[in-house]
């Protein structure tokens, strides 16, 4: 039996413009993955949580409003919380170069800033659900 | 010129008129060289699908545009969108721009305050200031708008569920300003609907949010007569992905909406219509662009005039704002973007738009730095002064290729909106996903287009170099968000608490009731009851509009 | 959380981790999900399964969020299984059901998993039917199942439900005409939701109509209820005639049979499942000189040999 990658893309924060979160989530289903959407405007928390019930082998992240410092290591921080550190978590949306660095320092697996192609995103998501 | 009894008869009327009343810019417009540029080209033989389909700019069905004179009379008003931080830091921007000749403010409000938040809200964490000012009570609204004279200024405001709390502010710092309420210009963007299928700043369920649009409506109608109360935007349901078509249709269904749910509720027609503004973007296409502008003109006079049948012109006139698209600019190869907005730019200004925002160079990577809202204001100041496009009235009309672009696109709009109709309208549209649906599709088509090369984006998926210098990025400081929620903390210690408790109790009596809520919150506002407190007890009474597809 | 006994001991603890982590294992049937299965039934203890189906934009999501706010509001803990169909072209799918029951996100009470169909025959079910199993030993007492009333494996997912409810609303369209024909035979309850739309009352009065003639032929009526689930109207009134049909059918003995007949069709479920993974590889390889029926039979009774 082939191992279907099930994988929670949320958007944590206030930020409601969810473009480029649903573009994603449609071309990871067209990559064949399963792909749980949680909506605008959910706490690191909650994404959290959502991400172990649905025991996904990766997050995706989206943030235009520039909060991305704050509340991208807050979702990973919750998994680590509640035992699921070995859930993936990547991010994209408007982030400055500087912040890259900080990011994946934070344990953010992946970094998206503006203009990364569909491709590449795939890839990646592919490459850390291919890990576990 | 012409000979035509339809057009000496506009030229006798509309246009003296309009002359007499607001003089050109000058005597005489000309080419270098002297030669006099014409006012308004017309087609030699004027005929009967000439009048029905475009008519002269001023008249009715306005293909032309809304006045007589157009540029020649008035530029469009150069109106750039900011705000950020503090409302002390914003206002200093605001007064930079002034001083750089914008001639109107356009307040960005941060998410917490969209939404209705306080800045110590949990949610509003690591979101205070960033995208926008943040405002949590009548204190804020007096320090961003301190020594901008209330009275002169026009205000746009992009605020939409809690637009009536903001508006109350607004009109109460005019007041000790000593501004009469009759000379209050501006607009609050208030236009919830879109909100749900597009932008996400949503509080309440759309009924409720329906009732405070039409308690604003019929508030200003007879107290702020010059104040625009709504700007029904295209200019979201395009960023999230749509396409031209999708923008009209979408944005002229919703206005419909708006219109109707007032009319239920016993507003006159004639009022309140010639209040409501509305808002598009200026993409890339750059003839789909000025047909687009020209066709929801034409469709929104119509729709008003043969539909909801309006008698007074200025309730048939579609007036809007522009902004450049936003989602065109690119990360890499900043400088590039200067010229995207330098044509889109162009594209409003030969559609005919009132007034026009153009986006900053670096705002794909941060906030704009001061230099680059310079500049983008100078591309407009170079359209308005430089390229002659503003010396004569809609220059493209009579185009083949523009005419039938119009025509396309008001049949495959009107299409649409009598889609949205016969699923039940624009709520229940929203309720089962139909339009989300149709803006998501688009969205994916065009990105697969990029991915796949058959569009082509320059810098990103063409002609790309490595790139080494990084433009210099404006930041909001982390402390802002501590120090604006001890500024807050302060206050609702040092203000008449019995007084706030009073003033929300008595909005959470009247929340139900059909009494218009605007002096209630008025009233709060005036007592210094935080946006968040004032939102608290209309979510208490309304309930929260949580989820979206 | 290796270990099959970490993943058992983490399910009578209502842990989050381990219950997510076993629905997958025997979601993807990987190495360790009969060993869990096996040990699950020890466990369980009353449970009720209500499935919920209709077409999509009815509300079903939003009557299952509200349905568990009431449950949780009577100390009861929750499962639910969200199902949404599986892209044919892909293979893969969004989930979006969850969206309308964010509210609960953070009550360690509320056991939320989507599913999507993976175009499966049959495996759907035994999909599910463990998930429900695994939701029931940590503790859940009402379990909802929320899927898509179209085609065949939906329909077998009702199969699971001691009770069943068709969720319409207004303004759907024509699929209702067509649904109503098959759902209406199988389901407990029609809930008419979005009563605050217009034409709620004719769908109502329409269902009214249909549900009499159903009961004559069986002699138990089907309910009509009202809600408007996204304003939490009516939800009350529903819980208490799910609790009504859950008694009278404890008492007829129609509980158990139900019970007893999904079993059967599981145990079916399995048996197909584990058959076909092993007659692909056989029919693969079969060189194909006798007609497609004559080879079945030889090549079952080549696995009837082997097993
Ligand atoms: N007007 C109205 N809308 C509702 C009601 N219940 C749900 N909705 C809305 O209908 C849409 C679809 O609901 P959802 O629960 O996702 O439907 P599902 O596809 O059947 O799961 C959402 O926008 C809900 O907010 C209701 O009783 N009245
Ligand atoms: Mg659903």
């Amino acid at each position: 039996m082939t191992t279907k990658h099930r994988i929670l893309i949320g958007k944590p924060g206030l930020d409601g413009h969810d473009r480029g979160a649903k573009v994603i989530a449609r071309a990871l289903r067209d990559a064949g993955y399963e792909v749980v959407y949680t909506g605008i405007r959910r706490s690191p928390a909650e994404i959290a949580a959502a991400a172990i019930q649905e025991d996904v082998a990766a997050v995706g992240l989206s943030s235009l409003s520039g909060a991305h410092l704050r509340l991208f290591p807050a979702v990973v921080e919750e998994l680590r919380h509640g035992g699921a550190a070995d859930i993936a978590v990547l991010g994209g949306g408007v982030i400055p170069e500087d912040d890259v660095a900080v990011l994946l320092a934070a344990g953010i697996k992946a970094v998206f800033t503006p203009g990364t192609s569909l491709e590449e995103v795939v890839q990646a998501f592919a490459a850390v659900c291919d890990e576990q | 010129m012409s000979n035509h009894p339809a057009y000496t008869k506009w030229a006798d009327n509309q246009l003296a008129k309009s002359l007499q009343r607001f003089p050109e810019r000058r005597a005489r417009f000309i080419h270098h060289g002297n030669t006099e540029v014409p006012r308004l080209a017309v087609p030699a033989d004027i005929d009967q699908n000439y009048l029905d389909q475009l008519g002269f700019p001023g008249q009715y069905p306005y293909t032309r545009g809304v006045q007589p004179t157009m540029y020649r009379g008035r530029l469009w008003t150069m109106r750039q969108y900011a705000g950020f931080s503090t409302a002390a830091e914003s206002n200093k921007r605001y007064r930079y721009l002034l001083d750089h000749g914008t001639t109107g403010l356009s307040v960005a409000f941060d998410l917490p305050t969209q939404i209705g938040y306080d800045s110590d809200h949990d949610m509003a964490l690591g979101e205070v200031g960033k995208v926008g000012v943040a405002i949590d009570t009548l204190a804020d609204m007096e320090t961003l708008f301190s020594k901008i004279p209330l009275g002169k200024v026009s205000t746009s405001m992009t605020i939409n569920s809690p637009a009536m709390v903001l508006l109350a502010m607004y009109v109460v710092v005019a007041e000790k300003q000593g501004v009469a309420m009759a000379d209050i210009k501006g607009t609050i963007q208030n236009d919830v609907l879109k909100e749900y299928v597009a932008r996400g700043t949503y509080i309440f369920p759309p009924r409720p949010s329906l009732r405070l649009i039409t308690d604003i409506f019929q508030w200003c109608g007879s107290n702020t007569p010059a104040f625009n109360t709504i700007s029904i935007s295209g200019y979201h349901i395009r960023e999230a992905g749509s396409t031209a078509v999708q923008e009209v249709g979408l944005t002229l269904a919703n206005a419909i909406t708006y219109v109707q749910t007032a009319l239920d509720a016993g507003l006159e027609l004639d009022v309140f219509a010639r209040r409501l503004a509305f808002f598009f973007n200026a993409s890339s296409d750059l003839f789909e662009e000025v047909a687009k502008f020209r066709a929801a003109r034409r469709m929104w006079a119509r729709i008003m005039k043969e539909r909801f049948g309006a008698t007074n012109p200025s309730s048939w006139m579609l007036r809007f704002h522009t902004q450049t698209a936003g989602n065109t600019l690119t990360a890499q190869q900043v400088d590039n973007n200067i010229v995207r907005v330098t044509l889109q730019a162009l594209s409003a200004v030969l559609g005919g738009t009132q007034s026009l925002h153009t986006n900053s160079r670096d705002e794909a990577l941060s906030l704009p730095t001061e230099e680059s809202v310079r500049t983008a204001l100078r591309t407009q100041q170079v359209i308005a002064h430089e390229s002659g496009v503003a010396n004569t009235v809609d220059p493209l009309a009579g185009s083949y290729f523009v005419e039938q672009l119009t025509d396309r696109i008001e049949l495959e709009a009107t299409d649409l909106i009598g889609r949205i109709e016969d699923g039940g309208g624009v709520v229940a549209c929203i309720e089962d996903g139909f339009i989300q649906r149709q803006i998501e599709n688009s969205a994916y088509d065009y990105q697969r287009e990029i991915e796949e090369q058959e569009r082509i984006i320059v810098g990103v998926n063409d002609f790309v170099v490595d790139e080494e210098s990084k433009p210099p990025l404006l930041r909001v400081a982390p402390e802002v968000e501590d120090e604006q929620v001890a500024r807050l903390t302060t206050l609702k210690h040092e203000r008449d608490n019995a007084d706030v408790a009073a003033s929300l109790d008595r909005l959470a009596d009247k929340a139900r009731t059909d009494t218009n809520l605007m002096p209630l919150v008025i009233a709060c506002v005036r007592a210094y009851a935080s946006l968040g407190e004032i939102c608290d007890v209309l979510r208490g009474e309304f309930g929260e509009y949580r989820d979206r597809q | 959380m290796k270990s099959i006994d970490d993943i058992l001991a983490g399910i009578t603890a209502g842990q989050p981790r381990a219950i997510g982590r076993a629905i997958t294992l025997v979601e993807n049937q990987q190495e360790g999900s009969e060993a869990v299965l096996s040990h699950l039934d020890s466990l369980v203890c009353n449970y009720l399964v209500l499935g919920i189906t209709g077409p999509p934009g009815a509300g079903k999501s939003t009557l299952t969020s509200r349905l568990i706010e009431q449950y949780r509001a009577d100390g009861e803990r929750v499962g639910v299984i969200a199902i949404d169909p599986s892209s044919p072209l892909s293979g893969g799918a969004i989930l979006g059901d969850r969206i309308r029951m964010m509210r609960h996100a953070k009550d360690p009470d509320v056991v939320i998993r989507s599913m999507a169909t993976r175009g499966r025959l049959g495996g759907l079910c035994s999909a599910a039917g463990s998930a429900v199993r695994i939701m029931a030993a940590s503790g859940c007492s009402k379990i909802i199942i929320e899927t898509v009333g179209v085609g065949q494996s939906e329909m077998d997912i009702i199969g699971l439900a001691d009770l069943t409810l068709l969720a319409l609303a207004p303004g759907l369209g024509d699929d209702i005409q067509a649904m109503k024909a098959g759902l209406l035979e199988v389901v407990d309850l029609l809930v008419v939701n979005k009563n605050d739309l217009r034409g709620a009352e004719n769908l109502a009065m329409d269902l009214e109509g249909v549900a009499r003639q159903r009961e004559d032929k069986y002699g138990l009526p089907t309910r009509v209820c009202r809600t408007i689930a996204s304003e939490g109207q009516g939800i009350e009134q529903l819980v208490a005639l799910i609790a009504e049909l859950e008694s009278l059918h404890s008492e007829s003995g129609e509980m158990n049979r139900r019970r007893q007949v999904s079993r059967n069709r599981e145990v079916v479920d399995w048996g197909l499942d584990m058959i076909r993974e092993k007659l692909e590889p056989l029919a693969a390889l079969h060189k194909h000189e006798a007609s497609p029926q004559k080879t079945a039979v030889q090549l079952l009774q080549k696995l009837w040999l082997d097993l």
